[in-house]
């Protein structure tokens, strides 16, 4: 159980995630599919029941695990002031990350010269959360928590979104996403669990993702 | 203090419905009892001073009520002591309800004592400047005292709104602890400050006002002891109480709580497998 | 840790050096309150430069004051806060970062209220290593603290009009310290200076210890 200033959003969900698999959470607005990829980061506290994330007891502890994750919400957590080029340099310090793996993650996203030297919040929201997922592939994080991760982008980007959660699962992390999206092959292709009320309402259970190259 | 700390992981089978208890109603009625006592005492059988005449009758009042609050604030800080103690990460299973539980103890303690405290800082500084309405022919003099007790009083009050803003229970405990602590840690420092600000600037002429430093002895010590002692008892009558409102609201939000899953666990079957599309 | 603590504080110095929120927001408020303050006073010279010590610090503390603001709401927005906290920086890092960068732009704050004293109410200097000495000690504790209360209420509803409340009492000894100082620094008072400049120090030395103490149950949580 999850509490957001009072209001159970998680009533009791029953779910366990292999590493190396692909979830997709679904469910209509309201359901808590927020709630639990935020508790499964650690920045909800969880009450009454056992959860455990890569290994680290969230409820005693919801610290330790904090830095292995990555986590896009449906706001970008990027800094409106700074240019692109500014926070894509503040990420790379944050995760010790290299100044080409840096470019590389913004080639991903087609982020070039013209736009680095733009400021963030006179970006439009996709272009916001391009730079967000560049971020987070900076972060190489071993889970990901991602929330809608698909809106607002353009088709370009949804391809390079899909290949990079590819490739995350392929190195071995897991990735989690709540999305409304139906028709892209890679969504498809998770394991599609289906909340109601706080709690999981249809699950095919762990290895039900096809594997799609 | 003011209710066992001991962890009852046993759930009440019928919430209490009311603050009272023998032991409230025990120690009210000595409060009233004392509270009249002190009230001949302090207006009658005690002497008017030599040379402040009955407004010195103010004192009893005066006094006792900044060390009654002094004692709720002290309170408080050990009580955000315990709280960032039980709350700190890595407690889990039964020893972190446990943990849980204290910790709430102990938040409420905080929060029903610096209550006290600020309510009786009240009573200081509003017997304190009509005192000095009387001795001084003004409501307030910038002496080291009374600035330090307004710099106290307002704190205090911070630390109250801090408490009233609704987050989650565990962050706001923490959040208010380390507040009162850095509250308590500051308070000798406004303290010296002050009061080397007035002694340097300003010749220290208030010993006559209220808290001032002279020696009161016979009648008047014994009355103002008498006095401390029937507020000590006044305020852990009413800090009971506040404890247990505390508490009661707690146990109210937790009903609604459950009310509010069975809800939340409803909207899980009304709709079925939701395609959301 | 110097390495998150210089990470966090070069971030904020970027933010402001591309918002210059401090410098076209902060910096002219503060002068504003000079020229207020000139009103209140007739324009009373003397009187002016009486209370030109006490006017610095006063200003300069409302300066801090909206600068913590400042510095913990471009925190809050979009979950900035949770991503230091996913990078696995320590609480104590992301406290002393902020407090660095808050103290530089107030540091440049105090400066241009100086400048203002100088113009506005033609303040002369005595003792320039004195004043020098208890503006730097002022202007940390004030920094220190508001990164404190700052974290305190990073994220609350009404946090904006919480913050005062809460930061001007606790600022009050370095308020009067520095007010003290500044008197004998600028010749209007004889006072112990040095004295009063070594509280300053202590104040800071406290404030210190309590922000180590106090980063990990502030930031960890909420």
């Amino acid at each position: 159980m999850a509490l957001l200033d009072r209001f159970p959003a998680l009533a009791g969900v029953d779910l366990s995630v292999e590493s190396g698999e692909m979830v997709c959470l679904r469910g209509p607005n309201g359901a808590g599919k927020t709630t639990l990829l935020r508790a499964c980061a650690g920045l909800v506290p969880v009450r009454g029941s056992r959860a455990e994330v890569l290994g680290y007891d969230v409820v005693a502890d919801r610290r330790s695990v904090r830095r292995h994750i990555g986590m896009l919400g449906h706001r970008a957590p990027l800094y409106r002031d700074l240019r692109v080029d500014d926070q894509l340099r503040h990420c790379a310090a944050l995760h010790r990350a290299s100044d080409a793996e840096a470019s590389t993650a913004a080639e991903r996203f087609s982020l070039d010269g013209r736009l680095m030297e733009v400021a963030i919040r006179r970006l439009s929201e996709g272009q916001q959360r391009r730079v967000a997922l560049a971020c987070l592939t900076i972060a190489r994080p071993q889970l990901w928590l991602l929330d809608e991760p698909h809106a607002g982008l353009d088709c370009a980007s949804r391809d390079a979104l899909d290949d990079l959660l590819g490739d995350a699962v392929a190195a071995g992390a897991t990735v989690m996403f709540a999305t409304h999206e139906t028709g892209r092959a890679r969504v498809a292709a998770a394991r599609q669990v289906t909340l109601a009320g706080g709690r999981v309402s249809a699950d095919p259970g762990v290895g039900s993702s096809d594997d799609v190259a | 203090m003011i209710e066992t700390p001991e962890p009852d992981l046993r759930r009440q089978a019928q919430p209490p419905s009311m603050t009272g208890s023998v032991a409230t109603r025990v120690l009210g009625s000595i409060g009233l009892a004392a509270a009249a006592v002190m009230a001949i005492l302090a207006l009658w059988i005690s002497p008017a001073d030599a040379v402040q005449g009955d407004a010195v009758r103010l004192m009893y009042v005066h006094v006792p009520s900044i060390w009654v609050a002094y004692g709720g604030f002290a309170l408080t800080a050990f009580a955000s002591m315990r709280v960032l103690w039980r709350t700190r990460g890595g407690i889990g299973g039964t020893e972190g309800v446990i943990a849980d539980r204290q910790a709430r103890h102990w938040d409420r303690v905080a929060g029903a004592a610096a209550e006290l405290g600020v309510m009786f800082t009240a009573l200081t500084l509003v017997t304190g400047s009509l005192w000095g309405k009387v001795t001084w022919g003004s409501y307030w003099q910038w002496d080291a005292r009374l600035t330090t007790t307004v710099l106290l009083f307002v704190t205090y009050l911070g630390y109250l709104a801090l408490r009233r803003l609704p987050t989650e229970s565990r962050a706001r405990a923490r959040r208010s602890a380390v507040m009162a602590l850095i509250a308590v840690v500051n308070l000798p420092i406004v303290h010296y400050s002050v009061d080397w600000w007035r002694t340097l600037h300003q010749e220290a002429s208030l010993s006559l006002g209220p808290g001032g430093d002279r020696n009161y002895t016979g009648e008047m010590y014994w009355t103002l002891l008498y006095s401390w002692a029937t507020f000590t008892v006044v305020a852990l009558w009413i800090g009971m109480h506040r404890y247990r409102v505390l508490r009661l609201e707690e146990l109210a939000e937790e009903a609604a709580l459950e009310e509010l899953l069975s809800v939340r666990r409803g909207e899980h079957s009304s709709e079925p497998s939701e395609s959301d599309r | 840790m110097w390495r998150e603590i210089w990470l966090i504080c070069r971030k904020d110095l970027t933010v402001e050096r591309r918002a210059r929120v401090t410098l076209i927001q902060i910096v002219p408020t503060v002068l504003l309150i000079l020229v207020v303050f000139a009103f209140a006073f007739d324009a009373n010279p003397s009187l002016l430069g009486a209370g030109a010590g006490g006017l610095f610090w006063v200003a300069v503390l409302f300066g801090t004051v909206l600068g913590a603001k400042r510095s913990f709401d471009i925190e809050a927005e979009g979950g900035n806060l949770d991503a230091l906290r996913l990078g696995g920086l320590s609480p104590a890092a992301i406290l002393w970062g902020k407090a660095a960068a808050l103290a530089i732009q107030m540091a440049a704050v105090a400066l241009c209220t100086a400048a203002g004293l100088v113009v506005l109410f033609s303040v002369t200097v005595s003792d320039w290593l004195l004043l020098v000495t208890a503006a730097v000690c002022g202007t940390a504790a004030f920094s220190i603290c508001g990164c404190l209360y700052g974290a305190m209420t990073v994220g609350l509803r009404s946090a904006d009009t919480l913050l005062p409340l809460l930061l001007i009492p606790v600022a009050a000894p370095v308020l009067l310290a520095g007010t003290r100082a500044f008197d004998v620094a600028l010749g209007t008072s004889a006072d112990q200076g040095w004295s009063w400049t070594a509280l300053l120090a202590v104040v800071l030395v406290t404030y210190v210890a309590v922000g180590w103490a106090a980063a990990g149950p502030l930031l960890e949580d909420a």
